[in-house]
């Protein structure tokens, strides 16, 4: 995708896979996401920068079928939660925003999901899981 | 230690009031609870006012327009627990022996639509990770898939709640409704309709708190606590981006009644009617297990039971709950406590809990905030 920005900066790296940018706490092995500096488990500052899974499982989910306050997609959109090998659970956008298709335990994957253009007519993505081996 | 009293209570009704402003609401019940307590200009050392969105020196604005000011006065933000935190700090200075009085008030004026805060990120508003009725509904979903919970349980919720709040005039929804008509109601968020949630909306409340007097016959504030979340639950009212769990981690709601309990010297078994936050259906049927009236997994059988419907066992949200009364953040927990204390003197009416002499009331919401509060007679 040319010409595309994130929504946030550090929130992910690109690539084929992307990767949701977390990190690791080497006191309590707990993952973290987005990146903490400190622990939010144990307090500890002793914390590394991890890329995480681009793989998980679906844990949880609806749909948002009405905008809420300074969204600038669309409408209706999937949110869940999709917990990854690592332990982490991530709350998370979604690209199925059909609950009767998504059932608890399905295998999801990172994508990169169109948001809206910026008023640079950039194209801005937001990390998103999808039902994985799909189109 | 001091035991705290309370001297008197008042409420301006939720609901939508154009043209009246936030100042003129809390003006209306901060003058209620003054004249019901007998207290006059100078009759109270401290005020403590409860709001999210009242503004800066919300408090202030209000007493001066009664003129009293000159103590001090404190603006309260602790998200839906505004109202809890206000009075714990106020009961605290009490039992402290600091003062003698003191106000607490609440009041809000809701922006309208779902509620806008700066809890959140720019960049999260943006990319649609604001949307807090969709953190209700994973939750919802959760109960659902763990504890056996239906759609037609929440609306059940619904149904006892709207049915309790037809016979409260303060409350901005009178008119009792059907589970059909709850699940008919638009879809916000699977499982949730539009019914199952609670509105945003306007109002205040007022309590007037004092040093205790032996014999006085007066409620007693027993217990006035607020705690915030421990880290690591994903589903937890502060919303994080990611958790490690959804279960292990005591909520905020059960570290406030568990704190509350002790201070009090009760047990859940010793209530005799509860006023919980019920900013979704889901999240009543929570607060049973979260405030230990019944075990974890018996939320619904306490419910299909009827033991927290009126002439049940424990009654649960009497006044109708926020699905009755609607949201005002600042002014919801006071609201709860001018319930609770109305109810054990034997002043609600249509709605009165025969009998009653302990109560809870529970917010729980932004943050995390949890705030318990438990009175008696």
């Amino acid at each position: 995708m040319p010409h595309t920005v994130p929504v946030h900066d550090g929130l992910f790296v690109a690539g084929s896979p992307p990767r949701l940018l977390g990190s690791r706490c080497r006191a309590c092995t707990g993952h973290h996401f987005p990146r903490h500096r400190t622990c939010p488990y144990c307090a500890s500052d002793q914390v590394d920068e991890v890329e995480l899974s681009p793989t998980g499982t679906l844990w949880s989910w609806t749909a948002v079928t009405a905008a809420p306050p300074g969204y600038r997609g669309a409408v209706p959109y999937g949110f869940g939660v999709v917990e990854l090998p690592e332990g982490l659970r991530v709350v998370t956008r979604l690209t199925e925003s059909d609950p009767s298709r998504l059932r608890s335990g399905q295998a999801m994957e990172l994508v990169l999901d169109p948001l809206h253009l910026d008023g640079e007519g950039r194209q801005v993505v937001v990390p998103a899981f999808a039902p994985a081996g799909g189109p | 230690m001091t035991s705290v009293e309370v001297a008197g209570v008042a409420i301006h009704p939720f609901g939508r009031f154009e043209g009246v402003t936030t100042t003129e609401l809390g003006v209306a019940a901060v003058r209620g609870a003054l004249a019901e307590a007998g207290v006059g200009r100078g009759g109270f050392q401290a005020a403590f006012c409860a709001t999210a969105y009242g503004g800066v020196a919300c408090g202030h604005r209000i007493l001066g327009a009664l003129g009293m000011t000159g103590m001090p006065i404190v603006d309260v933000e602790a998200g839906c627990a505004s109202g809890g935190a206000a009075l714990m700090l106020a009961a605290g200075a009490i039992r402290a022996g600091q003062y003698e009085t003191v106000v607490v008030f609440g009041v809000e004026k809701m922006p309208k639509g779902v509620i806008r805060s700066s809890f959140f990120e720019p960049w999260q508003e943006e990319a649609g990770l604001a949307a807090t009725p969709a953190y209700f509904a994973l939750r919802a979903q959760r109960l659902m898939a763990t504890s056996g919970v239906t759609k037609e349980d929440l609306a059940a919720v619904v149904v006892k709640n709207r049915r309790q709040g037809a016979a409260n005039p303060d409350a901005m929804f009178r008119a009792e409704v059907s589970p059909a008509e709850v699940l008919a109601s638009r879809l916000i968020c699977e499982p949730l309709h539009l019914w199952m949630l609670c509105s945003p909306n306007e109002g205040a409340a007022a309590v007037v708190l004092r040093a205790g007097a032996p014999g006085s016959g007066r409620v007693r504030l027993d217990a006035a606590v607020l705690r915030s979340h421990l880290p690591g639950a994903v589903l937890s009212e502060s919303t994080p981006m990611a958790g490690l769990v959804d279960v292990d981690v005591p909520a905020p709601s059960t570290l406030a009644a568990d704190d509350a309990y002790r201070e009090a010297g009760i047990g859940p078994g010793d209530l005799d009617l509860v006023e919980c936050q019920d900013t979704d259906a889901a999240r009543e049927l929570l607060a049973y297990e979260e405030l230990r009236l019944c075990p974890p997994g018996g939320a619904t059988g306490l419910l299909a039971g009827g033991a927290t419907a009126m002439g049940g066992r424990l009654p649960v949200n009497p006044s109708g709950g926020l699905l009755s009364k609607g949201e005002p953040l600042g002014a919801s927990a006071l609201g709860q406590v001018v319930e609770v204390v109305r109810q054990l003197r034997g002043d609600a009416g249509q709605r009165q809990v025969e009998g009653a002499t302990v109560g809870l009331a529970h917010t729980v919401g932004r943050g995390a905030n949890a705030a318990v509060v438990i009175c008696s007679r």
